[in-house]
């Protein structure tokens, strides 16, 4: 019998390369899991049979490419679309084996941060069904949580990969920006949009993280790794120095139950050799939600100019072009993508442009300066990675910035291009926490090596308890 | 400075949205809490610092222009609304 809740993906690896289990049975043993859960939690958009081959099961956000696969990005205006080519992500799974188990729910366009602005309805967070599971990745999340998938593969822009997993308990990268290919898939705000892994234990992150990352000829925005991924093995942190940015720490609504177990993980930190001390990124804070939702939104308002009823996905009936146009959209967005593409289109428009978009380019350069010199002091920064824990389904959904400041922590490392990893560092009201470590650009071994340890030394149990 | 109903007409028209009239009332609220929000960034004096459109230090990548192979006709067309022969069909543009 094989336990979907406990296997890492590490440990099905060994199974399967020892011959203990089938490839067969270990896709069948997942189907079931989603059989049998997933009509509560709503993780997946779409499940796929087995492909054959003999490798792991994966599950992929629904805003990555998949040939023959219907790929909606969590949108009513791309219902049905099914893509005519892989994302180089996915033919990169391909290429190790990997055996793709489903599509996973979304924001609409990635645009949110708990699923519910997916126009096919919420995924639940799997610790407890009435509470979000995050967003925008929370399908990826709640399904790895759950049982549902031994790993998947999220995106991130603001904090989609890492809010999710904190608020569902796993560990989650939003790798350096440039090395992940962003071929095939559904694009959001270029300049921020990374893929990356989602998984149980740091190991299976980084190693899914390895089979991703590197140069990709279709996306010349990629760069080689400087160098290879090392799975992180058992050690203390000595020689390591970790930075707690006292705004990160101290921002206004961290809750209590939050605050105590990063402050705990940051005691193990110190107890397993790292050298910790206090630093400020005082307007990295202060700043950084302005500058996102400036300069995301004004590059989600171009990206999402190509949704036009023409090529693929959703048309609105009518007798004449323009009005086609804008009926299609006006019927296929919902209303978050909406008030994004508006707002972008207003910041970008004749005689606002140099006051909001350019400006928070300027933003931008603050931001990045402040952690490139901490980086000059520090090999980490550590804080938490969502000031609360899963909130309830429809507690901000009628207050859009109530939402938005679900990333308030997340947001300045992505303005820069760093990679952050959340793992999970304890409970709060019976609900996980994720602890964020940013690093330097490329820094991501180093993430592993501290969040490896310092998994180790909580123990925190992944599976759900209700599930258990 | 507050976006009005005339001036969020024209954004939307900008950004081909046809927006019914619960759409409009609704948006003009959220559009100026959102822009009143953001609008923090001009706090900052920055007339000195260069725009980051980037977080990368990438120079520019070239590529040889040779002819591949694309996308078949019938893939491109497949997920198509509508199509005639081997063209994408619209509806005719009104007049202007």
């Amino acid at each position: 019998m094989i336990d979907t809740l406990r296997l890492t993906a590490e440990e099905a690896k060994r199974l399967l390369e020892t011959r203990e289990i089938s490839g067969a049975e270990l896709f069948a043993a997942y189907r079931a899991a989603i059989d049998d859960r997933d009509g509560e939690l709503h993780c997946y958009l779409h499940v796929c049979d087995d492909p054959g081959g003999d490798g792991l099961p994966i599950a992929v956000k629904d805003v990555i490419g998949t040939k023959g696969i219907p790929t909606t990005a969590g949108s009513k205006i791309l219902e049905g679309y099914v893509p005519v080519y892989d994302s180089t992500v996915v033919e990169q799974l391909k290429a190790h084996g990997l055996r793709i188990l489903g599509k996973t729910n979304t924001d609409e366009f990635a645009m949110g941060s708990s699923t519910e602005n997916s126009a096919f309805g919420p995924s639940h967070n799997p610790w407890d069904p009435s509470r979000v599971p995050g967003g925008s990745g929370g399908g990826s999340a709640a399904a790895v949580s759950s049982g549902l998938a031994p790993w998947a593969l999220g995106s991130d822009t603001g904090g989609s990969i890492k809010q999710p997993s904190a608020l569902c308990g796993n560990v989650g990268l939003r790798p350096t920006y440039g090395t992940v290919s962003r071929y095939g898939i559904v694009a959001f705000a270029s300049s921020l949009d990374q893929v990356g892994p989602v998984a149980r234990t740091v190991r299976d992150c980084a190693f899914l993280y390895s089979i991703i990352a590197g140069r990709d000829e279709c996306d010349t925005t990629t760069v080689e790794l400087p160098h290879p991924v090392e799975l992180p093995e058992a050690g203390d942190l000595r020689g390591l120095r970790v930075g707690v940015p006292k705004e990160l720490n101290e921002a206004e609504g961290i809750e209590p139950g939050v605050a105590a177990a990063v402050q705990a993980a940051i005691a193990k930190l110190e107890e397993l050799g790292a050298e910790v001390g206090e630093c400020s990124l005082p307007r990295s804070v202060e700043y950084g939600m302005a500058c996102y939702y400036l300069i995301a939104p004004a590059e989600a308002s171009s990206n999402l100019a190509r949704y036009d009823g023409v090529r693929y996905g959703y048309r609105a009936d009518t007798a004449e072009r323009l009005e086609m146009y804008k009926r299609t959209r006006d019927e296929g967005f919902g209303d978050e993508p909406k008030r994004r593409i508006m707002v972008g289109t207003y910041a970008l428009s004749a005689g606002y442009y140099d006051a909001y978009y350019g400006q928070a380019q300027k933003v931008r350069t603050v931001i990045k300066r402040e952690h490139d010199a901490l980086f000059e002091q520090f090999d980490a920064l550590v804080s938490p990675t969502s000031p609360t824990v899963a909130f309830p389904l429809g507690a901000r959904t009628a207050d859009p910035i109530a939402m938005y400041l679900s990333d308030l922590l997340t947001i300045p490392s992505c303005m820069a291009g760093l990679p952050g990893l959340s793992v999970p560092c304890g409970l709060s009201e019976g609900l996980p926490v994720g602890l964020q470590l940013v690093g330097a650009q490329f820094a991501e071994n180093t993430l592993f090596r501290i969040g490896h340890a310092l998994e180790q030394t909580i123990a925190f149990d992944p599976v759900p308890e209700r599930l258990r | 400075m507050p976006i009005d109903r005339e001036q969020l007409l024209h954004v939307a028209h900008l950004a081909r949205l046809e927006l019914r009239e619960d759409e409009v009332e609704r948006l003009e609220g959220q559009l100026n809490d959102i822009l009143e929000a953001v609008s923090k960034v001009s706090e900052l004096d920055l007339s000195d610092v260069p725009p980051t459109s980037h977080p990368l230090e990438v120079v520019n990548v070239w590529g040889d222009d040779e002819p591949q192979a694309c996308l078949p006709v019938e893939e491109a067309l497949a997920n198509a609304p509508e199509r005639e022969g081997d063209f994408f069909k619209v509806p005719p543009g009104g007049a202007t």
